[in-house]
């Protein structure tokens, strides 16, 4: 059964965890990604589980170096999202965390395209609950507008799926490329779950109203399957060079003047996508392996720094960075293991990172994309100034907080879980041959010599310098009460608004044409109470003698006729 | 924990934040230093010029916070700005109240 689909250990951990509490609902969780990840360790690369049905070629199951890459990577992320969240009593999240990276599980697996989308939704169904079960006004509402985007997204794969096969193209899932028909709609459905830019509103929305855990699992699995999915259907597509640079410089600057830390995470991996992105747009066989050895070191310290911040939301309820500071005192585990995270996504030498971005760095300046190069710099420096920097600074140190007095270390399962990731993060950092090991490609590459060393080294300290710099001379931007327009603005204000006011403007008119239409009823009315109305010509009663009479007249009338 | 209160932590003393600015200091002078030093593999003519990664990545800093700053005078609202019911500057009425 594990082999026809691998993601069958946490779909069923899914569905046991509902009927199961304590110590055995533990068990159930921790023991769904193990079994899970001994499965994908289980499958020969070449793997083909295929069948058919309705006259449809159908592959729910293709192994090979890229899938295995993933499979394992998601059942990591979901067995350190499940340790951190083994203090929750709450079977919502339960069910729904676990159900969700098995999609993740299924999608990267999937060898056609209608069971891509299949579990495309299924993502988008399941993550959606991580949302809800904060169970608030707003999670509803931003759990709604994510349901809406992810489902949208499921939407357009399907019709490019259909488009695609319709040309004769088959539904295997291969490289498509933006020239095959579909191919469009497939790369923005894509795009949608990848962050692409002005597609990314949904992001920013909704991870960091989901629950402290929820968020962890969020950061670990969507964005992870498109970026998979892009690095399968369009590596080498030049537009994506474009867009991954985008993504790479604009969400820095919202994550500097961002409030709520969690939201400037989620900034900050739409910035870390970008490097993946641009990784599969150069599409050569270093930069493709850059993306793919990014977004699983990645998933790591992003999850690190993820729970990091959830363990402050725990024990404080507060998420807004000028609310906070100061917890190191009484935290100061988690603000040393958040400090690892902060590393790592900073890409210092010898933590994840730096072993898996230089090499997107490096296959950029060897195709000779000098722009773009220089973009990346610009990225790489601005993710330690608003990942590395100021989430740490913001919480655990800066002003002393209300919350110093009362805070205190997180459950010690939420640690362990942080801990554990912090270890990968080191570990991988200083043994990336463990990482390159599983890559697609054997490119020989090594990260730890003198020039990428001493020049990452030199960018780092200098954006170091920089922020003391403009923090000591007061420059740098207090952190505010409030919050920044983004693209979302466009639906949660602009267009509600601008569908009221027209509305509204519309109004006179309607008005007038209701009471038109009200007149014409009224005459109608009138009309027929004129002729049918108690004293209407044709409401007159007749004599039964008038009746007579006129039978008598056709009577003698057809006489004459008869006779004429 | 009733001597929590007395209890200094290492930054409550100004002297250990003087020390982590110094020493970040003395980090770049050395890091900028070893570029007469070492000999990087470049690819790029401009990597070649003295201190570039040092240089850049302390301008590209600088103008990411200004830039944000002037950012932010347009696009910050209150925190309350998606809860708060829309301004009612525009004089229409709302669509229930016509016809």
């Amino acid at each position: 059964m594990i082999e026809s689909l691998p993601a069958f250990p946490l779909l069923l951990g899914a569905v046991l965890v509902a009927v199961t509490r304590g110590p055995l609902r533990a068990l159930v969780m921790l023991a769904a990604p193990l079994l899970g990840a001994w499965g994908v360790y289980q499958l020969e690369p070449g793997t083909v589980v295929e069948f058919q049905m309705m006259g449809l070629q159908l592959t729910p199951v293709r192994v090979d170096a890229l899938s295995i890459l993933f499979g394992y990577l998601f059942h990591l992320a979901a067995f350190i999202g499940v340790v951190y969240s083994l203090h929750i009593r709450d079977k919502m999240q339960d069910v729904a965390a676990l159900a969700y990276a098995g999609s993740a599980v299924g999608a990267v697996f999937a060898g056609d395209l209608l069971t891509l989308f299949v579990f495309w939704e299924l993502l988008a169904v399941t993550s959606v609950f991580l949302v809800l079960a904060r169970r608030s006004k707003h999670s509803l509402a931003t759990g709604m507008r994510y349901l809406v985007m992810q489902v949208g997204s499921g939407v357009l794969l399907l019709a490019g799926a259909i488009w695609y096969a319709s040309a004769g193209n088959g539904l295997s899932f291969d490289f498509i490329g933006l020239d095959a028909p579909g191919g469009w709609l497939i790369f923005i459905a894509f795009g949608i779950k990848a962050g692409f830019p002005l597609l990314h509103g949904w992001l920013t929305d909704a991870y960091p109203e989901a629950t402290p855990t929820g968020t962890v699992f969020l950061s670990a699995f969507t964005t992870k399957v498109a970026i998979y999915a892009l690095a399968r259907g369009f590596p080498g597509t030049d537009l994506l060079v474009l867009i991954g640079t985008l993504m790479t410089c604009f969400p820095i600057f919202f994550a500097v003047i961002e409030n709520d830390l969690r939201r400037v995470l989620a900034y900050s991996m739409i910035n870390q996508l970008g490097f993946m992105v641009v990784g599969i747009g150069i599409g050569t066989q270093l930069a493709l392996n850059g993306a793919v050895a990014h977004a699983f070191t990645d998933v790591i310290f992003k999850g690190l720094l993820m729970m990091s911040m959830g363990a402050v939301l725990h024990v404080t309820g507060e998420m807004r960075g000028s609310e906070l500071g100061g917890l190191y005192k009484k935290m100061p585990k988690t603000a040393i293991l958040c400090m690892v995270g902060a590393a790592s996504i900073s890409a210092f030498p010898l933590f994840s990172g730096f072993v898996s971005k230089s090499m997107v760095v490096a296959a950029a300046i060897q195709e000779g994309h000098t722009v773009v190069w220089l973009a990346l710099l610009f990225a790489s420096a601005g993710v330690f100034h608003h990942a590395g920097i100021k989430i740490p600074f913001f919480a655990f140190f800066a002003h002393d907080s209300r919350y110093v007095d009362t805070a205190h270390e997180p459950p010690v399962n939420m640690l362990v879980a942080m801990t554990l990731g912090a270890l990968l993060c080191v570990g991988i950092g200083s043994f990336p041959g463990l990482l390159y090991g599983l890559l697609p490609y054997d490119t020989g590459y090594w990260p730890f010599d003198v020039t990428h060393v001493l020049a990452q080294l030199q960018l780092l300290a200098f954006s170091a310098l920089a922020f003391t710099w403009l923090k000591l001379a007061g420059i740098y931007p207090p952190e505010l009460k409030s919050v920044h327009l983004d693209v979302d603005w466009l639906y949660r204000r602009v267009v509600p608004q601008a569908i009221r006011s027209a509305l509204a403007r519309l109004a006179p008119i309607d008005r007038a044409l209701r009471g038109q239409g009200k007149a014409l009823v009224a005459s109608s009315l009138s009309v027929l109470a004129r002729h049918h109305g108690s004293y209407g010509v044709l409401a007159r009663s007749w004599p039964t003698g008038s009746m007579v009479i006129w039978v008598a007249v056709m009577l003698g009338l057809s006489l004459v006729l008869y006779y004429a | 924990m009733s001597t929590d209160k007395q209890k200094t932590y290492l930054f409550d003393n100004p002297r250990n934040v003087r020390r982590v600015v110094h020493g970040l200091v003395g980090a770049c002078v050395i890091l900028a230093g070893l570029d007469l030093v070492l000999h990087r593999h470049i690819y790029h003519p401009w990597e070649s010029m003295f201190a570039f990664y040092a240089v850049y990545g302390f301008v590209a800093c600088v103008l990411l916070v200004l830039l944000a700053k002037e950012m932010r005078k347009v696009l910050i609202r209150k925190e309350d700005y998606y809860d708060a019911t829309p301004p009612s500057g525009d004089d229409l009425p709302p669509p229930g109240e016509s016809g």
